[in-house]
């Protein structure tokens, strides 16, 4: 565990949120995100799944259904491997504040729950590097469903675990997939001893508790640029206070 | 070294004598091989991204084409397997530990047949064929002035890795330098023939003579 275990030494600040199809982590976020630039800091996101490389083909395996959890399992590990490379990496050497939505625990909880050894998921992250703050957002299961129902009519194939056969019902797998990932996640907040968040409060509460665990994680960052204007060397658009990207769809990012 | 020319005639000399084939190679997944065309015409993959595609690719033919095949009683022959990947990880620095828990889904092959080469015999078969590569030659590690300089340097990293692997999993070495594809061919039968023979399973004189006249006739 030589990758996330360790701390890391670039002169950023690595933070992640966790949890569950409609947690609210991506709002959360968002909502972190707008104040910390609001506080003059230069911050870059990422999320997971987005990288270019590997898009084109999630989508056309989501769509013919031909993804097994091992092929699932890799794709995510080399957009994660891609975009920690380029999106990650480059910024915290820079010393920026990344924020990602969604980090190697989601891999450790969605692809253990779809059957992948828990052993072999954690070795195959092992290049990924230990962020300074993790948050994990704990949400039982109806509510999150009754979050993604009202913001959308259907669930998606993947998300709710279709391929694994649980039950024909699309709302009842969603359930039992995402009790499983639950389960996983129990797991992964011991292990990797991530910062809980009760995300079933409301969400101006919940930013409040985010805001002070940031504050002080960040008491001994010392930031190279101020007000977000900083000449980047490389490797990505720094993130000014107009051009936050709207999270797309809070359980899109399957 | 002709590896294709070989598993071909191997695929014939095979189905001759009864048995099921299965085909399978490198980034032939239906899944993966356009994205993997694609990422190697731009220069943005870095080592590990190189072998997660490669394993994603591995995965899908494993589990879609390789062992249904073998549930099925096919032979396959595998064109490349996961030492191809461990031998390209290592080329570019990479410790053989992560690369080889990636693959540890993998199955252990009956038998790696290795088609040993050395530089001097591979360099005019790759220029007088489809000439030399920009990630055959290692041309991301900047290993030389120009590609042929780069491919010298990084197609000996490639073959000692190979002879280390040989020995670590026991490869069968085929020497194929100084041999024609028919010694080649040969020897490679030699070394398949042991994990193919099977028992004769069926008794043709228990047969009843019509319903073997019956299955002629149609």
């Amino acid at each position: 565990m030589k990758g996330y275990g360790q701390p890391h030494t670039y002169p950023g600040r690595l933070i992640i949120v966790e949890g569950i199809d409609g947690s609210g982590k991506s709002t959360q976020l968002q909502l972190l995100q707008r104040w910390l630039v609001s506080q003059g800091h230069t911050v870059f996101f990422t999320e997971w799944n987005s990288s270019k490389l590997v898009k084109e083909t999630t989508k056309l395996g989501k769509k013919n259904r031909t993804l097994t959890p091992l092929t699932f399992s890799l794709l995510h590990a080399t957009d994660f491997a891609d975009r920690l490379f380029y999106n990650m990496i480059p910024p915290l050497k820079a010393g920026m504040i990344v924020l990602a939505d969604r980090y190697v625990y989601t891999a450790f909880a969605r692809d253990v729950a779809r059957g992948c050894d828990p052993g072999w998921v954690r070795k195959l992250y092992d290049f990924a590097i230990r962020p300074d703050l993790a948050f994990y957002f704990k949400v039982p299961v109806d509510v999150s469903l009754g979050r993604i129902l009202s913001g959308r009519a259907k669930i998606k194939y993947y998300e709710a675990g279709m391929d694994l056969n649980l039950s024909a019902d699309p709302v009842e797998s969603f359930s039992k997939f995402q009790s499983r990932i639950l389960e996983e996640y129990d797991r992964v907040v011991e292990e990797f001893k991530l910062t809980v968040i009760d995300a079933t409060a409301e969400i101006d509460e919940q930013q409040e508790v985010v805001r002070e665990v940031v504050t002080r994680a960040l008491a001994t960052y010392q930031p190279r640029w101020k007000h977000g204007q900083a000449e980047v060397p490389g490797g990505g658009d720094p993130v000014s206070g107009a051009g936050i990207p709207e999270p797309q769809g809070q359980a899109d990012r399957h | 070294m002709g590896r294709t020319t070989q598993i071909e005639r191997l695929r014939n000399w095979l189905e001759v004598q009864g048995h099921g084939v299965v085909e399978t190679g490198w980034t032939r997944s239906e899944l993966m091989s356009s994205l993997i065309e694609l990422a190697k015409e731009g220069n943005t993959l870095t080592r590990d991204t190189f072998s997660l595609l490669y394993a994603t690719d591995f995965a899908e033919r494993l589990e879609n084409q390789v062992i249904p095949a073998l549930r099925s009683g096919f032979i396959v022959l595998s064109d490349r397997y996961v030492y191809t990947a461990f031998a390209r990880h290592a080329a570019r620095g990479g410790g053989p530990e992560w690369i080889r828990g990636v693959f540890g889904f993998a199955i252990v092959p009956d038998t790696v047949l290795y088609l040993r080469t050395d530089l001097e015999s591979l360099l005019p078969r790759v220029i007088g064929s489809k000439g030399m590569d920009y990630w055959e030659s290692g041309m991301d590690l900047h290993l030389g002035e120009d590609l042929y300089d780069s491919f010298c340097v990084y197609q000996q990293r490639i073959i000692a890795e190979y002879e280390a692997m040989a020995k670590e999993y026991k490869f069968e070495v085929v020497d194929t330098v100084r041999r024609s594809m028919e010694e080649i061919q040969q020897d490679l039968r030699e070394r398949i023939e042991p994990v193919v023979r099977r028992p004769r399973k069926v008794d043709v004189s228990l047969l009843d003579p019509k319903a073997l006249d019956a299955k002629v006739e149609r």
